[in-house]
């Protein structure tokens, strides 16, 4: 009869021997790598401020200049807060719009992988013609379109899988016409990126991981 | 004041090293690859935001606290999704493959990575992060109740409890 401490060796011994120890895969390291950039990048933008004010104050005393400054500050402020609220409330709006086609089981009107079925389909519902593309060959399977209804104006929701995550992208005409990079948000566990390309706004939605997010964004804008 | 492109360096240093036991747990616990990424990768974005309240002695199970405290939070998810926790038919299915050996022989001799993999898989959850911690990881008492948050106590009778259910479960496939 073996004693307890020997059966619990050799069952060690034969845990350690067989049973796998997952490695980390490569894309994780990176992943993990680009979001603490992406935080050190936020960290310099925060730290540049106060050592700027800090030099001014020594140098340049006078309490009109700092005033003045002051004043100018505020002004700035105001202006940047203004913004993030607008910024805010597309964001929300947008976080909103995701998670209601997910609740409401709605989250196709037509649903196909196909682009030439889901493509058509926006027309005439719609004053403009979103771009529609699948993208199964990349992992990121065209899963169907929708109407929804953001900023006051009838927009194209297009839906893609990845993995068990759902991405929903919003797509309307934008008025100023401008071309902007992609911003990237995170909101209630949220990530969402923003951008505009010809002349059109896009808003992507997701639960997935800023990384994949990225990468899926990255077809969307090129489009093989 | 120590700059955040240090703290961040150091941080790398110091965290990056334990990515793959940081993996292992939540790929465990998780019991799916991209699951067990999201949930590192938000551990490791949590653990740099608490970096502050690391106070400098070992850093594997201040790390591996939080990711597993990730994990739970997923697993806390799922089972509210699901209404119950996922258990594991396959291994008994499975077992059954293997009947009509002679039950005289050595468990170790005959065990195979797969039915050792299915047997911890089936695990407990709780049991499981014990074990996982204990085996694989090779931490010490003192840490993996650091880890889970229970007392040294609970930890050895949750490893006692670990590995009595592996031997039910492999003595199955055995007879």
């Amino acid at each position: 009869m073996k004693s307890m401490d020997q059966e619990d060796q050799e069952l060690s011994t034969l845990i350690k021997s067989q049973a796998t120890r997952y490695a980390a895969p490569l894309e994780l390291s990176k992943g993990i790598k680009q979001t603490l950039s992406t935080f050190d990048a936020q960290a310099k933008m925060t730290e540049a401020l106060p050592f700027f004010h800090w030099k001014n104050w020594q140098r340049w005393m006078p309490i009109s200049i700092a005033f003045a400054s002051g004043i100018g500050a505020s002004l700035c402020l105001h202006a940047v807060l203004l913004e993030q609220h607008q910024q805010e409330s597309f964001v929300q709006e947008v976080v909103s719009g995701h998670i209601r086609s997910l609740q409401a089981e709605h989250l196709t009107d037509v649903a196909s992988s196909n682009q030439h079925t889901v493509k058509p389909w926006f027309t005439g519902k719609l004053d403009f013609s979103p771009p529609v593309h699948d993208f199964s060959d990349k992992g990121y399977p065209l899963v169907g379109g929708r109407l929804d209804y953001m900023q006051g104006r009838s927009v194209a929701g297009l839906i893609y899988h990845r993995h068990q995550h759902t991405i929903n992208v919003f797509i309307w005409p934008d008025t100023q016409n401008s071309n902007n990079a992609a911003k990237t948000f995170s909101k209630n566990g949220f990530n969402i990126v923003e951008w505009a390309d010809h002349g059109m706004q896009y808003w992507a939605v997701s639960d997935l991981n800023t990384e994949e997010l990225k990468q899926f964004i990255g077809l969307l804008q090129h489009p093989a | 004041m120590i700059s955040e492109t240090a703290k961040k360096r150091r941080f790398e240093s110091l965290a990056l090293p334990h990515l793959n036991a940081a993996y292992n747990l939540a790929r465990w616990l998780l019991r799916d690859e991209y699951t067990a990424q999201d949930a590192v990768q938000e551990a490791y974005f949590r653990a740099f935001k608490f970096f502050d309240s690391f106070k400098g002695n070992e850093i594997r199970p201040w790390l591996l606290g939080i990711v597993r405290n990730e994990c739970w939070s997923h697993l806390r998810h799922d089972s509210y999704k699901q209404g119950h926790m996922e258990f594991d038919d396959e291994l008994h299915s499975e077992t059954h493959e293997h009947a009509g050996r002679n039950p005289e022989a050595a468990l170790l001799a005959k065990a195979h990575s797969q039915e050792i993999n299915n047997a911890i898989a089936a695990l407990p959850s709780a049991y499981k992060e014990t074990l996982i911690l204990r085996e694989l990881e090779e931490l010490s008492y003192e840490e993996i109740a650091h880890i889970s948050g229970i007392p040294i106590g609970t930890v050895m009778s949750r490893l006692a409890r670990a590995r009595s259910l592996l031997r039910v479960a492999l003595s199955r496939g055995e007879k």
